[in-house]
């Protein structure tokens, strides 16, 4: 499950900055990517109409790297699914 | 002036020195249509106009032809002349120029006609949604107001649009292609399209405004507006008028490099035009009114250009960002901060940064932090930096 959510995070990724999906990989650097924070917030957009979840503004600050989108994503995603294990994490 | 610190000058300056500051919840009625609903906007607090009712300013049917920015735009220009005590010949009357800056215009009146078309699903607008949204209607009221058919038109480069009409208007009347110029702007940008747009970048903070502070959270939206009345120093003294501050310099500069992420080069290139321009030294720069949004982007930018072009005299120069009062007014904002800035001047007291209370070390200045400061300033800047990277920076000297 989580390996489709990566690999639809990195289409997203791909699509939104208009690079091949090759050169996206899950531990690509922003700066390898040339992902500058006005970009980041372009895929997080994109990334919440993909998943249908909302990012709040204090952890979008935070996110520096695909890795932590993945993460991010995966961890909404579930929490979307499955409410209850969302407030045992917490 | 109108702004979310008061109906008028008085009410803005007695604010600024007490360090009041206008930002609260959004009030629901502020924007075009009530059943919008503005509270599924995720931030709630900005720095709105409280206590305003235009039937208090304009007869009825005169307030149905304009957009609130527009009105409050008369509003402002109303007490700049009142208070500069302008009498209109025929002369000053043919020839006198009105510069006017707005970001987004009269957007508000726009939104009412999309709510129209794409939520009740109507297929017309009502016949004034051009007239009343254009952005160049406010010039357009001013004009009309005084009955003036010099040059009128309006700027709008984002965020530094009024400082951009400011200093336009101070070089046509320093050439003497004006005997006299009413510039500033007016910005009202709360309604749902607009914050919803302002909520996608992120850059809008949930609580308040705190410049310079290391636990900034973004920046606060505000509306109002400010008008200056210029006209040269020898004019102005010979009519017995008592001007509150001489403007003396202006500077522009783009950034060219990114249409969000400011650059210091770029706003370093725009004050140091500015003081060449003045012909000030930087010593004699005693205070400067920031931009200081409360982005982490702008506040680092703004405090490294401020030390590239003062260098030590940086450590000891105070800046503040009253935008922790009366909020981020767009294209308003370059005029409401150069009034508070001449008012500083003729007060002889700095107003101070609101909500400081944690030191940035990327921001190492002297941010008058929360409290107004007794001091004449012998000059003073007033900085504004706009998306898309197009900067303005006015000069203004204290008159004795």
């Amino acid at each position: 499950m989580s390996e489709t959510i990566q690999a639809r995070v990195l289409r997203v990724i791909a699509t939104t900055q208009r690079i091949p999906l090759e050169k996206v990989k899950p531990d690509s650097t922003f700066e390898e990517l040339g992902i500058d924070s006005m970009d980041s917030i372009n895929i997080l957009f994109d990334l919440e109409s993909e998943f249908d979840i909302e990012i709040k503004d204090e952890d979008a600050k935070k996110i520096q790297t695909i890795r932590e989108m993945i993460d991010g994503v995966t961890y909404l995603v579930d929490s979307k699914q499955n409410p209850s294990a969302q407030t045992a994490t917490e | 002036m109108i702004s979310a610190l008061g109906l008028d000058q008085q009410g803005f300056w007695h604010s600024l020195v007490s360090g009041q500051s206008g930002i609260g919840p959004i009030p629901q009625d502020v924007g075009p249509v009530a059943e919008m609903g503005m509270n599924q906007v995720r931030f709630k607090n900005g720095a709105a106009v409280i206590g305003y009712n235009a039937e208090a300013y304009f007869p009825r049917k005169a307030a149905s032809f304009m957009d609130r920015f527009a009105q409050f735009s008369v509003i402002a220009a109303r007490e700049a002349v009142t208070n500069a005590g302008i009498e209109w010949t025929e002369e000053l009357r043919d020839n006198a120029a009105i510069i006017t800056g707005s970001c987004m215009g009269g957007r508000f009146t726009d939104e009412i006609g999309y709510w129209e078309l794409f939520h009740h699903g109507r297929h017309r607008v009502h016949p004034l949604t051009i007239p009343l949204g254009m952005s160049n209607a406010g010039a357009s009221h001013i004009s009309m107001e005084y009955g003036l058919h010099g040059p009128a038109y309006t700027f709008s480069t984002a965020c530094s649009s009024s400082a951009h009409a400011i200093g336009n208007a101070y070089w046509m009347v320093r050439s003497g292609a004006v005997p006299l110029a009413i510039a500033g702007g007016s910005e009202t940008p709360f309604f749902l399209g607009g914050l919803k747009a302002w909520e996608a970048m992120r850059v809008v903070s949930p609580d308040t405004c705190r410049p310079f502070s290391a636990n900034r959270s973004g920046m606060v939206l505000g509306e109002g507006a400010a008008m200056l009345v210029l006209e040269p120093l020898e004019q102005a003294l010979a009519r017995g008028a008592k001007p509150l501050a001489e403007i003396v310099g202006f500077g522009m500069s783009a950034d060219a490099c990114h249409v969000t992420q400011p650059s210091a080069e770029g706003a370093a290139r725009a004050i140091r035009a500015a003081m060449r321009d003045g012909g000030l030294a930087p010593e004699q720069v005693g205070y400067i009114n920031a931009h200081g949004t409360a982005t982490e982007a702008n506040d680092r930018m703004e405090a490294a250009a401020i030390h590239a072009v003062f260098g030590s005299h940086a450590d000891t120069l105070p800046v503040s960002s009253t935008k922790s009062m009366h909020g981020h007014t767009l294209g308003a904002a370059g005029a409401i901060e150069a009034a508070a800035t001449v008012l500083a001047l003729r007060n002889g007291i700095l107003p101070p940064t609101m909500n400081y209370t944690q030191p940035d070390p990327e921001c190492e200045l002297d941010v008058i932090p929360n409290q107004s400061r007794k001091k004449q300033a012998e000059a003073a800047l007033s900085q504004s930096f706009a998306f898309g990277g197009l900067n303005a920076v006015l000069a203004f000297r204290s008159l004795p």
